[in-house]
């Protein structure tokens, strides 16, 4: 009964809204279909290069009236800023220059990506310092991106740099850049766990690691190390060689050899014990080690990858003034151990070691924060890459890994 | 509706102008219409702000030169081919995603439509208190979430070393980078979406209409099926839409409790255009996507035959 009259009911009711709406629906289908064959017609238009002139771009430096500084970092890479005698708060204490200071870099790419559209046409990005690795630094420098430096206003930075970080091909004199912090790309491994892991190879092929490993997502990072496996030099290679290195890995990942590719996040992971050894950065694994002692860095046989984060003043900042002033605060050796003392990385000013006996004795000595000669000799670095090369070696790259 | 609509004004002017109905139109009426086309504008606006320019961009985007590059700029070549070779090389983490999707899905049906039942039918005063509970996840963030299903799932967690003591996973066992973690997170992200449909629809069924079944012959079982299951249709036909189409395209879930090799489409897409600067295949990837899931929800929209959903 009740089946019956709902059934008829509804035949009466709704026949005509029905129809009705099968033709809005209809419609709808219609224009849709309407409107995307309609853009096959209408005119697209292509998207102009992000390439600009930096000069032209420059912001308006109204330094001297805004005591202001806006600092884009990546995380935990800064004493805690906080303290009343922190490297930040004495900064501003001696020149009244207030820092809004944010980790929000957390890979080159994404940042990147965050900053392209304003960058590319000219527009400011509302910070006046920002920290990026180098081969991402020398990309912007060669879009035009980046505001020139006075050198008249960095006299420590140029006294100071460590001889490794001179001269470097895409920016030789620190007119665009002042490295921030640098480090080398090793191996991590909890002793508690597993025996000690030398090299990479056993790191991608040991069966106890089988699946408890991480490798990172920074292409050069991991490509330079699977290029100097497969025989190559990671500073200068061809693109067959690429492709070995690019294989093996694709093997290693089919294999189930590796958990995951990451950022920083490999830290917790290790320690959480999901892995077990992992491709690390010097830096994180020293902080690390202050709380479990079992986790230790190892130079691979095949060499340390060395890198640098360097701060840049992108087009439109209106504080370049005061970011030098930045600058140059960070190259005294007194500041620039205080720092190092806390992030762990290596330090890239000289004359800091020597502070640092004041400040904790245990570090000085330390390789991995100032860097023997045995050290970097075992450095590698990544050939610089053009942009059809990055676009094409990225994205062969994150096919492999899974982005 | 539609009925009233269309004898309102002839009422009217029955009214008003009794003498002469024929050569006077019905004003209100058509003021009426218009005033009805008037107040879609916002709608139409926000559509074209947001969903057509968009998608002409993006359709743009996916037809460039895929030899561009952001130094020198994208040239428009109609390259129809980036579909074709997107497809080539992803339609693995494509299927595997619709996959993913729809074992969530089938999930989330399962488990929400028992607790949306529960709700609606046995919580009594606890009802509201319930709804709220199944809410209150959103009060934490969706990464913090997700991020704290890494610490559950750990390897040398409470889970897994019970799950190794009653064998059901080997000594060497794992959850987190596997398919098992990455449905489970897919699953527990979007139940909530599941869950709210559901119990609307429950909630408005008729108690008398099971009572009636009961009252003829029909067991619990037959009841359910014949009445409250029809009755809840709606509920699941928009629930199990909430569901798929964002676990679909989600990447979050599939990246932090997965390893590369549960790698899904919105990870591929991520990547094509935040590192490999990819765009015209990031695009192509993306207006696939789309056309897929919305053949799909047509299709099952019409087989369903639920029509309050269009």
């Amino acid at each position: 009964m009740v089946t019956v009259a709902t059934g008829d009911s509804r035949r009466v009711q709704h026949g005509p809204s029905t129809t009705r709406r099968a033709l809005l629906r209809g419609g709808g289908a219609a224009a849709f279909v309407g409107v995307s064959a309609a853009a096959l017609k209408l005119p697209f238009f292509g998207v102009e290069g992000a390439r600009v002139e930096a000069a032209s771009c420059v912001g308006t430096d109204v330094s001297a009236s805004q005591k202001e500084l806006v600092i884009s970092n990546w995380p935990a890479y800064i004493d805690p800023r906080r303290k009343k005698t922190s490297t930040s708060a004495v900064f501003t204490a001696q020149t009244g220059i207030t820092v809004d200071y944010t980790d929000d870099v957390n890979d080159n790419a994404e940042f990147y990506a965050k900053v392209k559209n304003q960058l590319g046409s000219c527009q400011p990005v509302g910070r006046d310092i920002m920290v990026l690795t180098d081969w991402m630094a020398a990309r912007m420098i060669d879009l035009g991106w980046i505001q020139e430096l006075d050198l008249a206003e960095i006299p420590d930075v140029t006294a100071n740099v460590i001889e490794p970080l001179r001269g470097l091909s895409w920016d030789p004199d620190f007119r665009h850049h002042v490295p921030w912090q640098t480090g080398l790309t090793g191996i991590a491994y909890n002793a508690d766990a597993v025996g000690e892991v030398g090299s990479f190879e056993e790191l991608l092929t040991r069966a106890d690691l089988k699946g408890r490993i991480s490798l990172l997502t920074e292409m050069r990072d991991t490509m330079g190390f699977m290029l100097k496996l497969t025989g190559a030099d990671p500073a200068e290679f061809t693109d067959d060689q690429w492709g070995t290195a690019l294989d093996e890995l694709r093997k290693v990942v089919a294999a189930g050899q590796v958990r995951a590719f990451t950022g920083n996040e490999y830290i917790q992971d290790l320690a959480a014990g999901n892995i077990v050894a992992c491709e690390a950065w010097s830096g994180d694994v020293i902080q690390a080690q202050f709380d479990n002692p079992a986790i230790k860095f190892v130079t691979p046989e095949e060499g340390l990858m060395l890198w640098s984060d360097n701060m840049l003043v992108p087009n439109g900042a209106t504080h370049q003034a005061n970011a030098e002033a930045w600058m140059n605060y960070y190259y005294d050796p007194v500041v620039a151990a205080k720092l190092a003392a806390w992030v762990n990385y290596i330090c890239p000013v000289q004359g800091a070691q020597a502070e640092m006996e004041k400040i904790d004795p245990s570090l000085v000595d330390n390789p991995l924060i100032f860097p023997d000669d045995a050290t970097l000799a075992a450095t590698m670095s990544f050939m610089p890459l053009d942009e059809e090369q990055i676009t094409r070696y990225e994205g062969a790259f994150a096919d492999v890994t899974g982005g | 509706m539609t009925s009233t609509a269309g004898v309102a004004p002839l009422a009217e002017t029955d009214v008003t102008q009794p003498s002469a109905p024929d050569d006077v139109p019905p004003p209100s009426g058509r003021k009426r219409g218009r005033i009805g086309y008037l107040l879609l504008l916002p709608g139409l606006a926000w559509l074209a702000v947001f969903f057509v320019v968009p998608f002409y961009s993006l359709l743009a985007t996916s037809l460039f030169d895929p030899s561009g590059s952001d130094t020198r700029g994208y040239d428009m070549t109609y390259h129809v081919a980036n579909y074709w070779n997107v497809l080539q090389d992803y339609w693995q983490p494509l299927l595997r995603s619709l996959w993913y999707g729809a074992l969530a899905t089938a999930f989330c049906l399962v488990l929400g439509y028992v607790l949306a039942y529960a709700i609606a039918f046995k919580a009594g005063r606890w009802k509201n208190l319930m709804l709220v509970l199944v809410i209150a996840p959103f009060f934490t963030s969706f990464l913090v979430r997700t991020l704290s299903w890494k610490l559950i799932l750990a390897d040398d967690g409470f889970v897994v070393n019970t799950l190794q003591f009653l064998h059901v996973l080997g000594d060497d066992g794992r959850l987190l980078a596997t398919p098992v973690a990455v449905v489970a997170g897919l699953t527990y992200n979007f139940l909530p979406f599941m869950v709210l449909p559901l119990f609307a629809s429950l909630d408005k069924i008729d108690g008398r209409l099971i009572e009636a079944a009961s009252d003829l012959y029909a067991n619990p079982v037959v009841g359910f099926f014949k009445v409250t299951w029809p009755l809840s249709l709606p509920g699941v036909v928009s629930g199990t839409l909430l569901t798929f189409i964002p676990s679909v395209g989600d990447y979050i879930n599939a990246q932090l409790l997965g390893s590369p090799n549960q790698r899904m489409v919105g990870s591929v897409i991520q990547s094509l255009f935040t590192d490999a600067n990819d765009y015209p295949a990031a695009g192509a990837l993306s207006v696939i996507l789309m056309a897929i899931i919305v053949a799909m929800v047509l299709v099952y929209v019409r087989r369903a035959g639920t029509e309050e959903l269009l």
